[in-house]
């Protein structure tokens, strides 16, 4: 709570700062997610032009030298590693049923993280790594797993290990819902809202590289291909849904249900815009 | 997170050793039950210079004498803690005979945060991550050839490592 | 099974580098849980490294010291195929140890 509140004036002060560079273009007429794509990469590359393509999904380690110091020593003995150890041993055991996760997935769920989020035609839905792997495991008489950390974090991390270096490959299929979809992602991501007003934009377009409370803001671009992540604030790892529902609370909004459309089309978005940067999960960060 | 003034006495009572255990269970696998010989650390644990307060009583508890500021031992840390819950500390030093290295946090609520043996043919210098309550100087003390050799940086906290 | 105790030693020339990387709380005891109550403190005091029969580091620790604690030193000696044995025991008694081969 009180971690929230001085989020909130930092926020602020963020606010009064006077957020200078222009957003990519918004409202194109028809929507054209390749163009898009390129925009919003090509805003990225201007804005940091010291910065090479790939070390944007280092979020906000590759904008700050001092952070990124800290980074390196960290990752000499990441804190993901006993997550990632689970999530190995979690993988290859079978269900009571005999099946494994490697059953549900293309290539036995091996390298296949850069593919995910897809859109799939039957359901006419997104569909993310996380929504897969409950969808398996509930195919296969399982419980569940929370989204936000814990076992459903070990899985994806131990898959994002498998895609290191794999580009993300989002395709958005020649469907009228998958682009709508697509959409919806973008309209949530560039829309105000909760007490303080702030669009996903405004801080991760905007904003990246400034300092908000202690944090540096990671860009927009190449903000998901870290997941899932090691955060010392949370003492613990948290997936994309985590990530998601914090950001929604820390600028006092209203957090959705992890794996609600809004979400999952978001990710779609977000992991569209950032086709061909590579996969870096799992991550550590601040 | 709530910080409250609330030592670490209270781990002593033999209640808590049981709850403790119990958790120990469901992380899985740990030994449980005797404790091991740590055959080669007949030194024992400095207990109560981990519980002084401030950073002189804490030295004082562990060396019985004070230490002198050198140019010979590097201490590196980040100029502002990413996080005060993982702050990544290191030494090195050109110092000979080197028998132990701390490092202490002064605005801690206890100052003695690592205490580090060196046997002859280790090399004098190690690295590790502590918890910075808030913005605080960090002293690094090298015990060497019977003297006490110190040096201190300072380290800004913004987000602070209560919680840890 | 898996052990709390990551291990990575390696030698190169007449020394050998290791790092450790812990699984534990480190609670530091200053702590309140979400019903407001103090988390009591739970912590690694000492760990040990041996090679050949003999302390070649000891870590005195306090709550201070980050969860999931990490540490890193180098020795001289050490070869290639030799064992090192990590052992640690916290507040509450509780302990692991591990051996790993220095690479
Ligand atoms: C008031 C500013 C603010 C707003 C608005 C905001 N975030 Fe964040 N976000 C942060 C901060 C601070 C962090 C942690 C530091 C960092 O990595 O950027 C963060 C981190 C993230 C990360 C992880 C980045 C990484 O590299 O670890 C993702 C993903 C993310 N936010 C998504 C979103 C989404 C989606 C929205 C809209 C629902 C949003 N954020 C809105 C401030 C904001």
């Amino acid at each position: 709570m009180r971690s929230a509140i001085h989020f909130a004036s930092a926020a602020l002060a963020l606010a009064a700062l006077a957020s200078v560079a222009a957003p990519p273009a918004l409202a194109a007429d028809t929507p054209n997610p390749a163009a898009d794509a390129r925009a919003f990469q090509k805003y990225f590359i201007d804005k940091f032009p010291k910065l090479k393509l790939a070390d944007f999904v280092n979020g906000p380690y590759s904008l700050n030298e001092d952070m990124h110091k800290q980074w390196e020593e960290k990752e000499q003995f990441p804190p993901y590693e006993f997550s990632l150890d689970m999530g190995k041993e979690m993988f290859s055991k079978p269900f009571k049923n005999g099946k494994s996760y490697a059953d549900c997935f293309p290539n036995k769920g091996i390298g296949i993280r850069q593919d995910y989020p897809y859109f799939d035609d039957k359901e006419g839905k997104v569909v993310t790594l996380e929504l897969a792997l409950n969808r398996c495991r509930v195919a296969n008489g399982e419980a569940p797993f929370s989204y936000v950390k814990d076992e459903m974090a070990a899985l994806t991390a131990y898959m994002a290990f498998t895609s290191r270096g794999k580009p993300f490959d989002i395709k958005i299929p020649n469907d009228p819902r998958a682009l709508e979809a697509y959409e919806n992602g973008k309209r949530y991501f560039y829309t105000r809202r909760g007490q303080l007003n702030f669009s996903c934009a405004s801080c991760h377009v905007q904003n990246p590289g400034e300092r908000i409370r202690a944090e540096i803001l990671a860009p927009a671009l190449g903000i998901l291909n870290a997941m899932p992540i090691y955060r010392s604030e949370w003492g613990g790892m948290g997936t994309i849904s985590r990530r998601f529902t914090t950001c929604n609370v820390q600028t006092r909004g209203v957090p959705l249900d992890p794996q609600s459309d809004e979400y999952r089309d978001l990710e779609y978005y977000l992991s569209y815009v950032s086709n061909g940067l590579p996969i870096s999960g799992p991550g550590a960060r601040p | 997170m709530t910080i409250t003034d609330n030592g670490f006495t209270a781990t002593r009572r033999l209640v808590l050793q049981g709850a403790g255990l119990v958790i120990l269970v469901g992380l899985g696998n740990i030994p449980l039950g005797v404790a091991p010989a740590l055959a080669a650390a007949n030194d024992k644990y400095p207990e109560d210079a981990f519980k002084q307060k401030g950073e002189a009583d804490a030295i004082k508890s562990l060396y019985g004498k004070t230490a002198e500021p050198s140019d010979k031992v590097k201490l590196d840390a980040p100029e502002i803690a990413e996080n005060g819950a993982v702050v990544p500390i290191s030494l090195t030093t050109t110092l000979a005979d080197v028998t132990s290295i701390s490092f202490l946090v002064s605005e801690n609520p206890n100052a003695l945060a690592a205490s580090y043996q060196i046997p002859p043919g280790t090399v004098p210098a190690v690295a590790n991550r502590l918890k910075m309550a808030k913005t605080s100087n960090v002293i690094a003390i090298v015990e060497a050839g019977g003297k006490l050799y110190s040096a201190t940086r300072e380290v800004k906290v913004t987000v602070g490592g209560c919680g840890g | 099974m898996a052990s709390t105790i990551r291990v990575r030693a390696t030698s190169s020339g007449d020394t050998t580098e290791v790092q450790a990387l812990i699984q534990h709380p480190m609670d530091s005891g200053f702590v309140k849980d979400a019903k407001g109550e103090i988390i009591p403190p739970h912590f690694i005091q000492q760990l040990t490294f041996e090679h050949d029969g003999k302390s070649v580091f000891v870590a005195n620790w306090g709550t201070a010291v980050s969860k999931d604690p990490y540490v890193k030193f180098s020795f001289k000696g050490g070869n290639k195929g030799d064992d090192l044995k990590i052992s640690w025991v916290d507040n509450k008694g509780a302990s692991d140890t591990t051996t790993a081969k220095i690479l």
